[in-house]
């Protein structure tokens, strides 16, 4: 059994966060610069080479991308082989989420109670975790920022197994193209397709991880995926909702087999600061 | 995209009357922040018959919950939140004299015909040009409500802070008017 200590996980989480928060992935840099090229908008163009910027700006004085620096969201793939020691894990992680707000000058945005109270909680935890156990010695761990303007406009909807392909695309168009300027397109559209309620949700969010130009490996998907951004790019609704040809950057869609009776569908959609960083441990 | 107007609040009814949607423009000049939590008080203040901490005559709102700033810096990073979940204060606030708000999204039927009513504009910044926009912010100090942290209504004084008129004071709206020229 391999042991890993508590306080490496904090220091792991500590610095992922910030990373996330501060450097842009490179698929998506180099996406939106593509994008801008082919962008007719003059409007749309602008608002690219706004966000262009506020990347460079973000990376070269370490300031966050957005001042939604986020809900962390992390997935964590913990081999079967490892035990975490010296402290609790979930308590490690939150750990490494408050330490990189106070260090980072990151937004505490969690409130404690979402329906009563809504207090701050002052130091942007708890984190969301995902825990995957899987085989070996290691553990992966993602971190991601999640922005709320771009996640209240996420969908999810038990289509019946009739509705089939028409139905989940029309219901991945509509949500992404409902959602107007809100988002802040350019957005990134992951989509969950099966399992249980809960199971298609995260399916959704996952997908969101893929880096950009990498398809689902079943090329029925795969066309699928292609399919469903072109058509919410013909949308019109463009950079920041303003106009024009850049809508989303991908659709991601990942699939789970499901009960005989259903067709779960969710749609999670993230903003163009798609942030998120990782690391095997 | 190639002019930009420069102005400078407070604003006159006249010089906002003046803008049209598309345009873009720079804002030089002292503007007010504020989120749900502080609309939500400012607005029960009047409701109660009372008078608000700040003179809204002529000036902008910026919807923002900015991060903490860094040492040195006036502001963290600074971009617009979304407007619609301010819209059922905002009516209240266009009838005191508030000329212009500064968010992302679109607005309702009432806040728009508020907007035509009392003379107003709806400014679009660009969302998640945070760190961005951050770098027009010079001055930064909390005005009231301390205890909301980023939500609090804070005073900028920003140079060149630049935004695109999205709904103008005649209803012209870019959200309606731009995507279907880009729809195939
Ligand atoms: S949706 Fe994303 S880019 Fe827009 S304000 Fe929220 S975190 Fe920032």
């Amino acid at each position: 059994m391999r042991k890993i200590d508590a306080a490496i996980i904090t220091e792991t989480v500590h610095d992922l966060f910030l990373q996330a928060n501060y450097f842009i992935g490179t698929d998506i840099f180099e996406q939106l610069k593509q994008r801008r090229e082919l962008e007719e908008s003059p409007i749309g163009k602008s608002v690219l080479t706004q966000i262009i910027k506020n990347n460079e700006i973000a990376a070269q004085e370490q300031l966050p991308i957005c001042q939604d620096t986020g809900l962390a969201v992390l997935f964590i793939e913990l081999g079967q082989e490892v035990a975490v020691v010296g402290g609790d894990l979930n308590e490690a992680i939150n750990a490494g989420v408050s330490e990189a707000c106070t260090n980072g000058y990151l937004r505490k945005s969690v409130v404690d109670d979402p329906l009563f109270d809504r207090l701050n909680t002052n130091n942007n935890t708890p984190a969301i975790t995902h825990i995957n156990i899987v085989p070996g010695n290691r553990i992966k761990i993602t971190v991601t920022a999640k922005g709320f303007g771009s996640e209240n406009m996420s969908r999810m909807k038990m289509l019946k197994p009739a509705d089939g392909v028409e139905g989940v695309k029309n219901f991945v168009i509509q949500t992404a193209v409902d959602a107007g300027p809100n988002p802040c397109p350019p957005i990134i559209v992951g989509v969950g397709i099966g399992g249980t309620m809960e199971k298609a949700a995260i399916l959704s969010k996952r997908a969101l991880l893929r880096p950009l130009g990498q398809e689902n490996q079943d090329p029925r998907y795969a066309a699928l995926e292609r399919e469903v951004l072109d058509e919410i790019n013909k949308s019109g609704v463009g950079p920041a909702g303003l106009g024009g040809r850049t809508t989303a950057l991908a659709v991601n869609i990942d699939y789970f087999p499901t009960h005989i009776a259903g067709l779960p569908v969710a749609v999670n959609i993230c903003c163009h600061a798609s942030r998120q960083a990782q690391k095997v441990l | 995209m190639d002019r930009a107007i420069k102005i400078n609040p407070p604003v006159s009814t006249d010089e906002v009357r003046a803008l049209q949607a598309g345009d873009n423009v720079l804002i030089t000049g002292t503007i007010y922040t504020g989120r749900d939590m502080a609309h939500k008080r400012l607005v029960e203040l009047l409701q109660a018959g009372k008078q608000l901490p700040i003179d809204l005559k002529g000036q902008f709102i910026y919807y923002v919950g900015p991060s903490p700033a860094k040492p040195g810096l006036a502001v963290g990073s600074a971009g617009p939140t979304t407007s619609y979940r301010l819209d059922p204060y905002t009516p209240a606030l266009l009838e005191l004299g508030l000329k212009g708000m500064i968010g992302k999204g679109t607005r309702s039927a009432e806040v728009i015909a508020a907007m035509k009513k009392h003379g107003a504009v709806y400014f679009g910044a660009v969302g998640g040009a945070a760190a961005l926009i951050s770098k027009s912010i010079k001055r930064a100090e909390v005005i009231c409500y301390p205890d909301l942290g980023a939500e609090a209504v804070h005073k900028f004084y920003v140079e060149d802070f630049p935004a695109i008129v999205v709904i103008d004071s005649h209803g012209q709206n870019l959200y309606q008017t731009q995507p279907p020229q880009y729809k195939i």
